[in-house]
């Protein structure tokens, strides 16, 4: 694929006179696994449907796959909206062959499409089924199948993790994996960090309207320092003054940022203060705790301003 | 095939299988069925009872001395009987022409009798003969028994065997039974469209309440999926009409032919016939366009009830007003309402009942069709800055258009 699947550059979108999106650059190469994450509210579901051109943005501009008109790529994207949709009366297999047939596959290779994805993912006996006599979780699988029985380059999920239960959150992690594998670009949005941690290879953070980061999880997470819990046989001595001020004691360990210097200085001076270390772990932050902290300064800026 | 075209047959195809194959569809099909027989069954009561209601005179182009008798006679019955019962009747010199009697408009003369008492010929339309020839029998007996009355030894005459000759209508009647013709073909196109219209609109809020919506806006353009939902809706109705006609109003049609009760069109039943169905697709696109606007501004069952209200209001107020210049084709009204798109259709329908020559109806389709693809297209348009929460605030559209997000 030559470009990225999607650019973004200064999208801008006002509801009734409330800024929900306020100048959005944005780049998703192609072919990866992308999370883009937020807090309810962000913007997270009409920076979507933007880039996916169900709604227009006010100012700014949007490239889908190449297309600055995203449904001239209508034909190789795929997309699961927040909010689920399937008509209740029709087979899952047809559903499957309709929602292929929208983005131009024949009916009838879609329906033969549609039968082999249900028995792979294990729905086969469910085909000529009605979607109302499906559990929740298989009609979200049949809508899924449905994003992609055209064979997509581009998968867009928004809050695909969303009323599953753990199996089949599982499952479709190892769907959005395999998609992944086979070349496909799938970009999701989420606010329950822990699926872009296992999944993503990059991430957007979306705060009040604005991409707060951008970048790899990894960058994210070497935002914050990672964190020390340090146990000692010592209750108090001069040790402590090698810990933070703001270090936080709870169930016998400290915890606490690691300093500046790194772990030799303080491993040093924990020594020589008469610690008694007992047990010492440094720990890399977790996404959840760079998000929150991303977040959380997203916040505090917004309170500033106001 | 155009992507967008493409695009709204796909979803005809398939809200046109989910209707068709639901149980609703029987519904749909008997639905209809009830006030259209209630309407026929009314219909022909009330035309019964117009007949009966209508006074036929009957010229009398006969002797002085027979046409007097058969007054009087009429006169002795009407005494007993009730005038509403038997025609009237006006003595004329006998060589007046029947042609000039039966146009003669100002005194209603509908049939012409000539001949001797004994013997008579009655001359007019089928319809207006058929409906007097009993009690012109009556009077006509009436008259001879009088004349031998008094006269011994005179035995009393037979009934009279009265002869007719059937002819075509004059002008006049023709125009006021075509009349009859337009009002039935507006008030059939009127409950067809509305009752479409309203089932579209309780499927797309279906469908925006089950959340489909979203996914097609996602992969096809509004517009076609605007245009798709009507074309489906469009192609239930013409199954519904084709089944109709081929069943229960073939049945009917058997027992009562159409072309006895009504008057032939102007522009003849073939062509009368092909116009009300284009003029039932155009009817019907144009209000359930207009219904799709409605309902992409609804998002509950009541608020489009709300909101369909004033429009089912205006559209019966509009299709009054079509039906107001039924009879006069030519005047400035009837052009208005031939103008208006959503009057247009009842208005040239009513035309073609009175009016030959098919140059206008081809005006008249283009222009209505104009119409519904610029409805969609504002419906579509309303629809995305409603319901997607699309489009731009008037204020920023400059500087928004010039920074060329596109579609």
């Amino acid at each position: 694929m030559a470009g990225p699947a999607i650019e973004a550059q200064g999208l801008i979108k006002d509801f009734e006179g409330v800024r929900v999106l306020d100048g959005i650059d944005l780049t998703v190469p192609a072919g990866v696994i992308f999370g883009l994450l937020g807090p309810n509210g962000a913007g997270k579901t009409t920076l979507l449907r933007i880039l996916l051109g169900i709604i227009d943005p006010d100012a700014g501009e949007r490239r889908l796959l190449g297309h600055a008109a995203p449904l001239k790529a209508a034909r190789e994207v795929g997309y699961l909206p927040e909010e689920r949709g399937l008509y209740p009366a029709m087979k899952a297999r047809d559903v499957i062959a309709f929602m292929g047939a929208l983005r131009g596959l024949p009916l009838a290779e879609g329906r033969a499409r549609a039968m082999a994805l249900l028995a792979a993912y294990g729905l086969g006996d469910a085909a000529t089924r009605p979607i109302r006599a499906l559990s929740k979780g298989m009609a979200q699988t049949v809508q899924l199948l449905g994003t992609l029985v055209h064979g997509p380059r581009l998968i867009v999920l928004d809050e695909p993790f969303a009323g599953l239960d753990a199996l089949n959150q599982g499952r479709l992690e190892e769907l959005v994996r395999a998609q992944a594998a086979a070349g496909v670009t799938v970009i999701f949005s989420t606010h329950v960090i822990a699926h872009a941690e296992r999944l993503c290879e990059r991430i957007a953070i979306l705060g009040k309207g604005r991409i707060r980061f951008d970048g790899a999880v990894e960058e994210a997470r070497g935002r914050l320092r990672p964190r020390v819990r340090l146990g000692t046989r010592a209750a108090d001595g001069p040790w402590r003054a090698a810990i933070p001020a703001d270090a936080v004691y709870g169930k016998g360990v400290w915890q606490f940022e690691l300093p500046p210097g790194g772990i030799e200085p303080l491993l040093q001076a924990l020594i020589a203060g008469g610690a008694g270390i007992e047990t010492l772990s440094i720990e890399r932050p977790a996404l959840h705790e760079a998000f929150v902290a991303i977040a959380g300064e997203t916040a505090a800026e917004a309170e500033k301003a106001e | 095939m155009s992507e967008w075209v493409r695009a709204a047959f796909v979803i005809a195809r398939r809200d046109y299988v989910a209707s068709v194959w639901s149980k609703t569809f029987l519904f749909f099909l008997v639905g209809p069925l009830l006030p259209i027989i209630a309407g026929l069954f009314f219909g022909t009561v009330g035309a019964d009872v117009d007949r009966q209601a209508e006074r036929v005179t009957v010229a009398l182009a006969v002797a002085p001395a027979d046409g007097a008798a058969l007054v009087a006679a009429r006169d002795r019955l009407a005494a007993r009987l009730g005038e509403d019962a038997l025609p009237g009747l006006r003595v004329v010199a006998p060589e007046t022409p029947t042609a000039t009697l039966l146009a003669d408009t100002r005194h209603g003369m509908v049939l012409v009798a000539r001949g001797e008492i004994a013997a008579p010929l009655v001359i007019g339309p089928r319809d207006a003969l058929t409906g007097a020839r009993g009690a012109l029998a009556l009077i006509y007996d009436d008259a001879r028994r009088a004349s031998v009355l008094g006269q011994s030894g005179a035995a009393l005459p037979a009934p009279t065997t009265i002869a007719t000759h059937f002819v075509a209508p004059p002008p006049s009647a023709t125009a006021a039974t075509r009349i009859t013709t337009a009002r039935i073909g507006q008030f059939v196109l009127m409950l067809l469209a509305m009752i479409l219209a309203g089932m579209l609109l309780s499927n797309l809020i279906e469908e925006k309440s089950s959340k489909v919506i979203e996914v097609l806006a996602a992969a096809v353009p509004v517009d076609a999926i605007f245009l798709g939902k009507l074309l489906a809706m469009l192609g239930m109705s013409l199954t519904g009409i084709a089944i109709w006609g081929g069943g229960v109003l073939a049945a009917v049609a058997l027992v009562v032919p159409a072309s006895e009760v009504l008057s032939p069109p102007a522009v003849g039943w073939p062509a009368f016939l092909a116009l009300g169905l284009l003029y039932f697709v155009t009817c019907y696109l144009l209000l359930g366009a207009l219904f799709l606007g409605i309902g992409a501004q609804a998002s509950t069952v009541r608020e489009v009830q709300t909101l369909s209200m004033p429009v089912t209001m205006a559209q019966l107020g509009v299709v009054a007003f079509a039906s107001s210049v039924v009879g006069e084709p030519d005047s400035a009204l009837a052009v208005a309402a031939m103008l208006f798109p959503w009057s247009s259709p009842f208005a040239m329908i009513a035309r073609a009942a009175q009016l030959p020559g098919l140059w206008a109806h081809l005006i008249a389709l283009v222009w209505q069709g104009l119409w519904v693809a610029l409805i969609i297209r504002f419906a579509a348009a309303r629809f995305r800055a409603s319901v997607l929460k699309s489009g731009r605030p008037k204020r920023r559209r400059w500087r928004a258009s010039r920074a060329g997000p596109s579609r």
